[in-house]
């Protein structure tokens, strides 16, 4: 999963499109009357990565993305894409940018052939309608109008109309919303091919899966603000320290089981009978399993419970807060947050 | 040309395939030209009803499809997101209100054609008896004038309210200027004070006009001529104001 490295130098160049990230946001703040939809939240994604926008609903995301495409005035920060402002440059902004909304935007009696043909004829040099209609599987309903599309259909020709301009920078709020298992094969597929073509993807997600399948990195916002950034790799392994969890018998003599495994090597008893162990390379190897297993052996321990590293979603939900830091209050939880997570780990 | 001309084919496209655009575009206008030629209900005051209700019923048709479908149309393109879905693509504004305004000109054309050839199949002919048709050119310059006014006003509408509530306002209006707008119940069988109410309105001016040239022909008035412009100028200017994306 981890693209990052390698694609964006790797990467065949868009016509015109540099070093400057493809879309920048900085310290962008969007209210919706008193309430604050963004708050002064920075990211940049490139040409040649995808990028997702992850949080809960209600998070921010659409915001965010609808402040891109030039949909929400910024209250304060800038926002940029292609180096164009998408407020004042829209006209010279919209033939290079590929757009889906969250939901809707076709007119529902057209048929799916229609529709693709009439925004086809928006753009100079278009796709031709026929080939991405068969690239989005909808050659069996051509005809059908896109009330009579299935959600899953309708997600599709949403991404190829997103799509039929060859856009340098697509914007795809929730593409997979409402998709079945296969459909959403055709656009996770679809979306990596526009990458590895160079197109700078930005997509927002509620759901992890989709994030760490998806994503060359992944920014986590939830109330409007950054939580944290990186690869999905890398968000996993930063809030998790490379540690492995275990439990066995409370009351283990944690100090002769850390001298047992190797310098730099602690063990804490977080619990009664919970223990984490850090190490000091981060990974934890099947060696130092094997060891704590035989340290643990030969004293007659039981082993349960054994867990290294962490998923992105047990990631996730430590940076959010949805579950598993009961001990934040309130109004710490925030800072507590951006303490753990804050993951910018490109380097 | 090329968005112009899809926006436009788009546009028609959908008219024509829409059932009830189509009913109330063609068939509520020839409906009641063939039924009240046919029952003489309407107090024409003509000898001839087609000479009273080929006008009379080519301004209503000229209001049902530049006001009335027009903003319908144009509120659940808003609701559906798909103005806002336009509003990311190169086809811009003033390319999508063109293609709106010629897809309206365009059926009116059709209208016109339809109402025009079951007029004569009446013995209807422009000007009224023995009339020479010289008025025709300013018949279509007050249809265009009007149907600007209409448009407007349709667009309005559409920018202010909710597709559902627009839908019935639309309709509602409608039928209150299909009745006071001396279409098909002259305006001087309407009370005095609702009569001078009427001819400050788009539709009194339309029909009296299309009346005059078309049915008695006599040249269309200063006032109406004055009302006419009036409204085809405030009415896109207060769309303008009202226009949104989403």
């Amino acid at each position: 999963m981890d693209h990052a490295d390698a694609s964006p130098a790797a990467a065949p160049r868009h016509i015109g499109a540099s070093t400057a990230p493809a879309v920048e946001c900085d310290a962008v703040v969007v209210r919706y009357g008193d309430t604050l939809a963004v708050d002064r939240l920075s990211f940049a994604a490139h040409a040649g990565e995808v990028l997702a926008l992850l949080g809960p609903n209600g998070a921010g995301k659409t915001s965010t993305v609808e402040a891109l495409e030039g949909y929400r005035p910024v209250a304060s920060g800038s926002v940029r894409v292609l180096g164009l402002d998408p407020g004042r440059d829209h006209r010279a902004l919209v033939p290079r940018i590929g757009v889906m909304l969250q939901k809707g935007g076709v007119y529902p009696m057209l048929g799916a052939a229609q529709v693709l043909q009439l925004f086809a004829a928006y753009y100079d040099d278009p796709e031709d309608p026929d080939t991405l209609l068969g690239q989005v599987g909808l050659d069996r309903v051509r005809r059908t109008p896109w009330r009579r599309l299935s959600g899953g259909e309708q997600q599709r020709l949403s991404l190829a109309l997103a799509l039929v301009g060859r856009p340098e920078v697509l914007f795809l709020d929730e593409p997979t919303a409402g998709v079945d298992p296969e459909g959403r094969i055709v656009v996770r597929e679809l979306i990596t091919a526009q990458r590895d073509k160079g197109l700078c993807v930005l997509l927002t997600t509620h759901e992890l899966d989709e994030a760490e399948r998806v994503a060359d990195r992944v920014v986590i916002i939830d109330h409007g603000r950054l939580l944290a950034e990186g690869t999905p790799a890398e968000l996993a392994s930063g809030t998790a320290d490379g540690s492995v969890r275990f439990t066995t018998d409370p009351g283990i003599d944690t100090g002769a089981l850390a001298a047992a495994l190797g310098v730099g090597a602690t063990v804490a008893e977080e619990g009664p009978g919970a223990y984490r162990l850090r190490l000091p390379g981060g990974a934890a190897s099947p060696a130092v399993v094997a060891a704590l297993a035989g340290w643990l052996a030969e004293r007659n321990l039981s082993l349960g419970d054994l867990r290294t590293g962490q998923s992105l979603e047990e990631a996730y939900l430590a940076i959010t807060g949805s579950r598993g830091v009961p001990e934040s209050e309130p109004d710490a939880a925030t800072a507590g947050r951006r303490g753990r997570g804050q993951t910018r780990g490109r380097g | 040309m090329r968005p112009l001309a899809a926006q436009l084919r788009a546009e028609v496209t959908m008219i024509f395939t829409n059932g009830e655009t189509l009913f109330l575009t063609l068939g509520i206008p020839v409906v009641f030209l063939l039924f009240f030629s046919a029952v003489h209900v309407l107090p024409t005051g003509t000898t001839h009803p087609a000479d009273f209700l080929v006008p009379g019923i080519l301004a209503l048709a000229v209001m049902s499809t530049s006001m009335t479908a027009l903003s319908i149309g144009t509120g659940f393109e808003r609701g559906y997101g798909v103005l806002k879905r336009l509003g990311s693509t190169p086809l811009g504004r003033p390319r999508l209100l063109a293609a709106k305004i010629l897809a309206v000109l365009a059926v009116e054309v059709l209208q016109a054609a339809v109402l025009v050839g079951v007029g004569y199949a009446m013995g209807w002919h422009p000007g009224g008896p023995g009339g020479t048709g010289a008025l025709v050119g300013e018949a279509l310059a007050a249809m265009v004038l009007g149907t600007v006014a209409f448009g407007g006003i349709g667009l309005a509408l559409a920018g202010l309210l909710k597709p559902l509530v627009n839908l019935a306002v639309v309709n509602a209006l409608f039928v209150v200027l299909l009745l006071l707008g001396g279409m098909l119940i002259p305006l001087s069988k309407l009370p005095g004070w609702l009569a001078d109410v009427s001819k400050a309105l788009p539709a009194a001016a339309l029909s009296e006009a299309l009346h005059g040239t078309l049915g008695h022909g006599t040249p269309v008035s200063g006032r109406d001529w004055l009302v006419l412009a009036v409204w085809a100028v405030g009415a896109p200017l207060v769309a303008g104001l009202t226009f949104r994306w989403e």
